[in-house]
């Protein structure tokens, strides 16, 4: 005990102990409530009954007790299934200490807990549900259908996103994330919850078919073979750092031996 | 600067020269030669040439990699005119890159992507060709900054330094002309920006508009005529230039270091053939080597995943090649001044920053020799280089220069440095708009204040020798530490540089003399001969270490003999 | 410092009262001590070294052929769908391979060759004698009377009105030159502004559709928060340059907020449709296409050079170097429910001109 004693004012203690009480939390009603776990399927009655004590616990404090929204966060009637699904997978929500963007970190909760979370706040008011796979998949188009994915997301998306998917400033500190390595489903949820900042692209007017034609063109673009390094396709910014560093700088290194005297006796 | 080694003692005679016996290579030579010589005179020319002598130093090379670049970009770019098409006329993609088949493009982005895919070599050549035209804008301000910190733009080389400034601007055009002609989405989006800087000029701004466009923006004739700019116009001028940058540097001789031997009236170093010949010549090779590397292993400019150029899409990061990132870190950091005056509208947020700071730049550098020859009333010829300390106020002013253009450039670059940084966008350009201003002010002042003291320094050295490193304790219980006089090559070489002439002199008003002193009044005076004697008389004496901190008269002599360093100090 | 200052000048000029015509002795206080010679290379000195110089240089141009033929066969032998995976990176091998070889081979002839003058060639350093720039004082003269005896023969001097007439007829064959680039392009005239630069291809009842699918957009799909990068219907009639051009001014930006949330002035309340509001998509400081909006702030920024305007209150600039606000596309639905223009913008798109009259821009605070 005298190791935990002596650490008991350490900085993390607090958040450990947070993180501690959540897993916590999560446990007991495994136990408590085993028998619907099984299910997938979003919507059960107990399942919502599940979401709200876990929203009790995890996101009251801020988005309110019915999600009705508070000072410190949005309301969540009418954001859908696919919002927190985004939200917490992706380790957005909850947040670690108010910042001006949430930032993307490691998801602590499991599968079903997202479930049941997302179910309770779908039943706060009508949103986007949790997409199939078949809404977000891009197997199975055409090279066509991923070259106009391309202008899609030279239209909609690399304003923000950058051509390359490396991401971008935003005002005031925020930024619109790297692409690299967001799943499929992720990128399909952002879409059309629009979280943060993001305008939403509805389904009415993007359709999924032209969703996953943009995934597909970003996967493909991953995939592609490159001239070289891609010096973090950043564009000219990087390049001309680059040319000063190893092209000045490596050919001054040479003009200096050029014009060292060789080595004397 | 030439090493100021130590002499040695017995000066080693030198070589005398090979006796004339005509060996086979000559006798086999004479032939050729002399038919040349009967037609061209090329003797004559070889005689003088051949011989010429070069100084040796890694910072005169810094133009070469300019000049290499040039004929390197000359060469790669002719390869890939032999398949590019000047053309804005819309096709449908129809090469090897899949993720743009089908997709409607111009013929100038199309061709540029056969080239980079369905040419063997031609992304090799596309790439080599991009990042050389870095380098050669990039060496080119390498090249200016040694020579403007070294004063070697002083009379007589004033023409050379203005057609200097002539290439340095016309690189960035023709840089930015060749940047445009892909019609990517990137460089589209910065021809929108110039149609934006062109429209903003007053009175003239929609008539220079619709001539350059023929007509609205984009038009459909600004890629070929970017690319006459680009591949005859500018070149053509570009060589012109170039020529008469190496014949009057021919005419005038290299300038040299200051250095044992080194004098206003020679040139020390190596004779042109064969020994720079091998050397320069090598240095090509070793450019054009590391210029193709860099091709095969950094991609640069992937106009495919950019896209071709459609007016209403836009990518975050979108900048125009390092060298124009100031003038684009201008324009972001502006407050959005306009005047709307009547029925007109005098867009000064994009004329003062775009169009006013190019001129800015380029004026202040054509005048510069100018300004400090006035400021001076230096009117003699030089030839040994300066060292930066010698004239605290010009490094100073390069100083100041380099930083507010570097913070420029910060501007341009404030989105990508607020991501990777995590900063606030708004707040980097909020301080740039105050930093440019307050930061060249503070570096000038700072070194100023670096180059005194180094001046100090040198002084010191000249007056008290090297600090040994071996300290003494004196009967009395202190410490000090032995210093050992310079060689006379060293003394030379930290004498060398110039004084300006003493005031007041005939015929200068009293406004320059207030911009003499105030330009060169701070520098430290080179001792005289007898201070240099009684010091070294007075080092053989002893460590009293008295009166010598200033006499008075402008010759500080800083510190003292020994430096003390007992433990009762402060 | 404090013997430094400027006041001091006057006293040190008391020593060197002659000025600019000080002695070389003066100038220089340390005597020239001549050029050092340094002692020989090791190449020179040391017959292994010498030979292992010879092999260095020799190897550097042997290897140059090896690497020409490998780049050759390479040229052949490696088809370019064949790539080099090193971490996430896909290299095309044949691009780097022609590259690695022959970037090397081109930069071993350099090393050698360098190598070959540093520490083989006689290096002792050699001394040039320097003329000035100048000609001799006797040449300028003879050159000066050159001229003007030139100029007698000339007889310019008594017939002053060759040379002028000459100047003149010389002067004046600039403007068949400058005349000749008239046609540059066509003039923009009060006229031609009206028809090009100053209008777009909106007008009342073209459909707001989707960029690239061209699909119209129902007002009741729009959700808020929803942004929309829209072209007019008409757009699709236009291709090659004249898309370009029509698509440059013509793009906009369809949002919808909520109208709690947002302010909209009295002489705008017709121009929404339930908080959707729209917007060009092309700034009014350069002219890039902006749609980086933010759903929360309502702010949309430029990623070109940061311009930020709020689409909650009309458009107008909230940081940046944009002078102007963004102008507004004034919208309807049509009977089906789809999104119209219902005129084209009232102030011209894009950046400023100097013949535009920017008075009946929106400016914050207005009605």
């Amino acid at each position: 005990m005298k190791f935990l004693s002596s650490r008991r004012r350490h900085r993390a203690v607090r958040p450990l102990l947070l993180v501690a009480a959540l897993f916590l939390t999560g446990a007991l009603y495994t136990v408590a409530v085993p028998d619907e776990r099984s299910s997938a399927d979003a919507g059960t009655s107990t399942q919502v009954e599940e979401g709200r004590a876990l929203f009790a616990v995890n996101c009251s404090s801020c988005h309110g007790l019915n999600g009705e929204g508070s000072s410190e966060g949005p309301s969540l009637v009418g954001v859908g299934a696919a919002s927190v699904d985004f939200q917490v997978e992706t380790g957005r929500m909850p947040l670690a200490a108010p910042v001006e963007q949430a930032p993307q970190k490691e998801n602590i909760y499991s599968r079903e807990e997202i479930d049941a979370m997302a179910a309770y706040v779908a039943s706060l008011g009508p949103g986007p549900e949790i997409p199939t796979e078949a809404q977000y998949d891009p197997e199975g188009l055409t090279a066509e259908q991923i070259a106009e994915g391309g202008e899609l997301f030279r239209t909609n998306c690399s304003a923000c996103h950058n051509f390359a998917g490396s991401g971008g400033a935003l005002p005031n500190g925020k930024y619109a994330p790297a692409l690299e390595g967001v799943t499929p489903k992720h990128i399909w949820e952002a879409l059309r919850t629009g979280p943060q900042q993001m305008p939403v692209f509805s389904e009415e007017v993007i359709t999924d078919e032209n969703v996953r034609m943009m995934i597909a063109y970003l996967q493909s673009l991953e995939e592609e073979p490159t001239g070289g390094l891609t010096l973090g396709g950043l564009g000219p910014v990087s390049e001309g750092l680059w040319a000063w560093i190893v092209g000045i700088g490596g050919l001054c290194l040479f003009a200096v031996w050029i014009a060292s005297k060789g080595a004397r006796k | 600067m030439a090493k100021p080694a130590a002499l040695s003692e017995e000066r080693t005679v030198p070589p005398t020269e090979p006796e004339r016996v005509p060996g086979p290579v000559l006798k086999r030579l004479a032939g050729p030669t002399a038919w040349a010589d009967e037609r061209t005179g090329a003797a004559g020319l070889g005689k003088y040439f051949l011989r010429k002598v070069f100084p040796d130093h890694w910072s005169f090379l810094l133009g070469e990699i300019a000049l290499y670049s040039f004929i390197i970009l000359l060469l790669t770019g002719v390869f890939l005119t032999l398949w590019y098409k000047p053309s804005m006329a819309e096709i449908e993609y129809e090469g090897s890159y899949q993720l743009l088949r089908g997709v409607a493009v111009s013929e100038a982005f199309a061709s540029t992507l056969d080239i980079s895919f369905d040419i063997r070599g031609g992304l090799l050549m596309r790439q080599v060709h991009h990042w050389s035209a870095m380098l050669f804008v990039a060496a080119m301000f390498a090249h200016m900054l040694r020579v403007f910190f070294t004063g070697a733009f002083r009379k007589p080389r004033e023409i050379n330094w203005v057609i200097g400034v002539a290439l340095l601007s016309l690189g960035l055009i023709e840089g930015f002309a060749g940047y445009s002609l892909p019609d990517d989405l990137l460089s589209g989006t910065g021809l929108r920006f110039v149609d934006g800087l062109i429209r903003s000029i007053p009175v003239i701004g929609t008539w220079a508009e619709f001539f350059v466009f023929n007509g609205e923006f984009p038009g459909d004739l600004i890629i070929s005529r970017l690319y006459m700019a680009h591949i005859l116009l500018i070149p053509g001028i570009l060589l012109g230039l170039i020529a008469a940058h190496m014949a009057l540097l021919v005419y005038h001789k290299h300038t040299q270091y200051p250095g044992p031997g080194r004098t206003d009236k020679n040139v020390v170093g190596y004779p042109l053939y064969p020994i720079y010949m091998a050397k320069a010549g090598g240095f090509f090779f070793i450019v054009f080597g590391v210029t193709v590397l860099m091709g095969a292993t950094m991609q640069i400019n992937p106009l495919w995943t950019y896209g071709p150029y459609n007016p209403s899409q836009v990518t975050a990061g979108s900048q125009p090649d390092w060298y124009m990132g100031w003038v684009e870190g201008a324009i972001r950091i502006m407050p959005g001044w306009e005047w709307h005056i009547g029925g007109t509208t005098w867009s000064w947020n994009i004329f003062l920053p775009g169009v006013g700071l190019l001129t800015l730049l380029f004026v202040l550098l054509g005048v510069y020799p100018w300004v400090e020859a006035w400021l001076t009333g230096d009117k003699r010829e030089h030839h040994v280089l300066e060292r930066p300390r010698a004239n605290a106020t010009r490094t100073a002013f390069g100083v100041a220069g380099i930083v507010c253009f570097s913070l420029f450039m910060i501007g341009g670059g404030n989105d990508i440095i607020a991501v990777m940084f995590n900063l606030s966008l708004n707040t980097i350009s909020v301080v740039l708009r105050w930093a440019v201003f307050i930061g060249p002010v503070l570096a000038f002042i700072i070194t100023k204040r670096i180059c005194i003291a180094l001046q100090r320094t040198d002084q010191e050295r000249l007056l008290h020798g090297s600090e040994s490193g071996v300290i003494q304790r004196s009967p009395v219980g202190g410490y000090s530490e032995d210093h050992r006089p310079i060689s006379q090559g060293e003394a030379y070489t930290l004498t060398h540089h110039n004084e300006y002439p003493s005031l007041p002199e005939e015929g200068v008003s009293k406004r320059q003399l207030q911009a003499r002193r105030w330009f060169y009044g701070d520098n430290m005076s080179k001792p005289t001969r007898a201070e240099l004697e009684a010091a070294a008389h007075h080092g053989h004496d002893g460590h009293d270490g008295d009166g010598h901190d200033g006499d008075g008269n402008g010759h500080e002599v800083a510190g003292r003999e020994s430096r003390e360093l007992t433990s009762s100090r402060d | 410092m404090s013997h430094t200052g400027g006041s001091d000048i006057s006293v040190r000029d008391t020593r060197t009262s002659a000025g600019t015509t000080r002695s070389d002795d003066e100038r220089f206080p340390v005597d020239n001590p001549g050029v050092e010679h340094e002692p020989p290379r090791w190449t020179d000195a040391d017959p292994d070294a010498g030979r292992s110089a010879y092999t260095f240089v020799v190897g550097c141009f042997a290897l140059v052929p090896v690497l020409a033929i490998a780049f050759v066969v390479i040229y052949f032998a490696v088809p370019e769908n064949v790539f080099i995976d090193v971490g996430s990176n896909h290299y095309m091998a044949q691009h780097l391979l022609l590259g690695l070889t022959l970037g090397l081979a081109i930069l071993l002839v350099g090393v050698g060759a360098v190598q070959w003058a540093r520490l083989l060639m006689d290096d002792t350093e050699r001394t040039e004698e320097r003329h000035t720039a100048a000609s001799s004082a006797e040449t300028r003269t003879a050159a000066i009377d050159i001229v003007y005896q030139g100029l007698q023969e000339t007889n310019l001097g008594r017939r002053k009105l060759i040379g002028r007439s000459l100047l003149g007829a010389l002067g004046i064959l600039v403007a068949p030159a400058a005349v000749l680039l008239a046609d540059l392009g066509p003039w923009p005239t009060a006229r031609v502004r009206a028809e090009t630069i100053e209008r777009t291809i909106w007008g009342e009842g073209v459909r707001l559709v989707n960029d690239v699918t061209y699909e119209p957009i129902l007002a009741a799909d729009m959700e808020i928060g929803q942004l929309v990068n829209a072209e007019p219907e008409n757009l699709q009639e236009f291709h090659g340059h004249h898309l370009q051009v029509e698509r440059a001014k013509a793009a906009i930006i369809v949002v919808r907020m909520d109208p709690n949330s947002i302010t909209i002035p009295e002489s705008r309340s017709s121009w929404h449709v339930n908080g959707i509001l729209s917007y060009s998509k092309i700034c009014t400081h350069v002219g890039c296409p902006i749609s980086l909006w933010e759903q929360q702030t309502h702010h949309l920024l430029c990623p070109c050079h940061q311009s930020t305007f709020d689409l909650g209150n009309s458009g107008v600039v909230v940081f940046g170097p944009a002078a102007r606000s963004l102008p507004q596309l004034p919208i309807s639905t049509d009977a089906e429910g789809y999104l119209i223009a219902t005129s084209d913008f009232p102030v011209p798109v894009g950046p400023s001109y100097f013949e535009r009259d920017s008075r009946n821009d929106y400016e914050d605070g207005d009605a």
